[in-house]
């Protein structure tokens, strides 16, 4: 009796351990393929060329993505100018005056805008600036992408905001200076360094978005002549590349995708290594 | 002994009567949070130059007396005050917030040096204050951590994170940074809740050396600790001063009950 009772439990215990196990290597062993072949098709396709050159007309083998990846700085330094300001003032609100009904909706409302498809934030802005200029450009692009930076920004800022403990706001107060002082000199500089790993992580994650470009920033051959122009982004690229019959694209695409992906890594390490050691820390 | 009463400074053998001068007079204050009443008619006077301690249980509305003496308080919503709190006849609580604070600093029951470096600490207050120029700076800087006995320990490292520090260095530095806006009264709030003996008796030594230059008002969970460092010692229950006298009337002859059994331990 007590040995069966023993041995249905070992079982249970052993075929319970195998499942999770292999869940647990499913999950990871997913992110591993797939940066296991992004890693050998694009690295394989990767050349100097792809840096400098601008993409060859069809048929004609060579070129490059430059225009792309200038392109995708330009987006992003935009999404930056619209969406960190608002993103990062809107935190501030929400951490340091927040507690109201008024705030209780506005990160409520903030979670919702977070959850809203890639896709309908581009035709937002694709009906508040394409439409009315009758043209793509990269403005509207930027746009996109900044507001889909606005969530995430207020709510990690007011995640680190918060983070910092009443006791220094009290001290600062108790030395004579106000709220907004108190915030400014003392509040925001413990928190500084989460913050700014906050919009990195941000700006990494959407760099990746395509769906929002589309039809905003459009894309585009050749250098773009200017913020009212259509400009090209690597996801974008890698849309059109990977779905043309060419297979001289698709090395192309593979090599973008690499280079995406290893900027979007690269972020990520260095912004995980900056949060893990933050020396000023009070307990 | 007669019961403590108002304008009567406390006997104290050491002190003539005439060196004490009122330097704080609390009349008929009520404190709530909310629906909740915290402090009751509090009546008493802090003499300047002197070391007033308040003691009592857990809840018992010291540490927010304490707290409505600069007006700590009133950054819980939904509190507020009735009644005087003079500083130097002027009621304080008709007062710039800012500018009280100044004059009547405060260290917290844990220390809470800012993520900044030793210097930056101690500079704080006068940076946010204009009270020092930049030639002037460095100068009050040291100033103040002699004052509070941290000088020599940190002479080196002054551009060091202040969390590098110990907790005992920790709090002096706080005591510091509150010295460095020159305050006249300074409010300490248990501050060796979270020390050990050795870090403890430097800021009871501290205590003594400080209250030649200001005066001092501290809250402990410790009776020796009263009984060492204060010369006036106050014991609340309640939300009520039951008691205020001299701190050896307090210990040796208590007038209530109720502090005889506390400063006694026959309470809970």
């Amino acid at each position: 009796m007590t040995n069966l009772h023993t041995l249905r439990r070992k079982t249970v215990n052993i075929v319970m351990l195998t499942i999770t196990g292999l869940c647990t290597l499913f999950a990871a062993g997913t992110l591993i393929y797939i940066l296991g072949y992004l890693f050998v098709h694009g690295a394989t396709s990767l050349t100097w060329d792809f840096f400098t050159k601008l993409p060859t007309p069809v048929g004609e083998s060579g070129g490059g993505m430059a225009n792309a990846i200038v392109g995708s700085g330009k987006l992003l330094f935009l999404a930056s100018v619209f969406g960190i300001p608002i993103g990062f003032l809107g935190g501030v609100f929400l951490a340091e005056f927040g507690g109201s009904t008024f705030s209780y909706i506005v990160r409520y409302v903030t979670d919702l805008l977070n959850g809203v498809p890639s896709i309908v934030i581009g035709i937002f802005a694709y009906t508040m600036v394409v439409l009315p200029q009758k043209h793509f450009s990269t403005l509207a692009g930027g746009l996109a992408l900044g507001v889909m930076m606005i969530p995430i920004a207020v709510r990690s800022t007011e995640e680190f905001l918060r983070a910092v403990p009443d006791s220094l706001r009290e001290g600062a107060v108790a030395l004579g200076a106000s709220k907004a002082k108190s915030i400014l000199t003392v509040v925001i500089p413990a928190a500084k360094n989460g913050i700014m790993t906050g919009i990195m992580l941000n700006l990494a994650r959407v760099a990746g978005e395509t769906a929002p470009l589309l039809f905003t920033s459009f894309g585009n051959r050749y250098w773009s002549s200017g913020w009212e122009q259509p400009i090209s982004a690597l996801p974008v690229m890698i849309f059109t590349y990977a779905v043309a019959p060419y297979e001289d694209w698709h090395k192309q695409a593979w090599a973008a995708g690499f280079v995406l992906l290893t900027m979007v890594l690269t972020v990520n390490i260095i912004a995980r290594a900056v949060l893990s050691k933050r020396k000023h820390v009070a307990r | 002994m007669p019961a403590y009463g108002v304008n009567t400074p406390p006997m104290d053998a050491t002190k003539p009567l005439a060196s004490a001068v009122c330097k704080l007079s609390v009349s008929d204050l009520n404190f709530y949070y909310g629906e909740f009443q915290a402090l009751k008619n509090i009546s008493m006077e802090i003499f300047a130059n002197q070391v007033t301690a308040f003691i009592g249980p857990s809840g018992c509305g010291k540490s927010t007396f304490l707290r409505t003496l600069n007006r700590m308080n009133e950054t819980v919503r939904g509190s507020r005050a009735e009644g005087q709190i003079l500083l130097d006849g002027v009621n304080i609580l008709d007062q710039e917030v800012a500018y009280v604070r100044r004059r009547v600093g405060m260290v917290f029951q844990r220390s809470n040096p800012f993520p900044k470096s030793i210097f930056d600490n101690v500079a704080y207050g006068l940076r946010i204050n204009g009270l020092a120029t930049r030639a002037t700076l460095r100068e009050k800087v040291e100033n103040s951590l002699r004052r509070a006995a941290l000088w020599d320990e940190v002479k080196d490292k002054l551009n060091q994170s202040a969390y590098s520090l110990s907790g005992g260095q920790q709090q002096r530095l706080c005591i510091a940074r509150a010295l460095a806006v020159d305050p006249e009264v300074l409010l300490l709030d248990e501050p060796c809740s979270a020390l050990d003996p050795i870090a403890t008796a430097k800021i009871e030594d501290l205590i003594f050396q400080l209250k030649s230059s200001c005066t001092i008002v501290i809250v402990t969970h410790n009776m020796q600790q009263a009984a060492r460092v204060a010369d006036n010692t106050g014991f609340f229950l309640l939300g009520r001063l039951i008691e205020f006298d001299n701190t050896a009337v307090i210990f040796k002859n208590p007038a209530k009950k109720e502090t005889e059994d506390y400063v006694t331990g026959r309470f809970g």
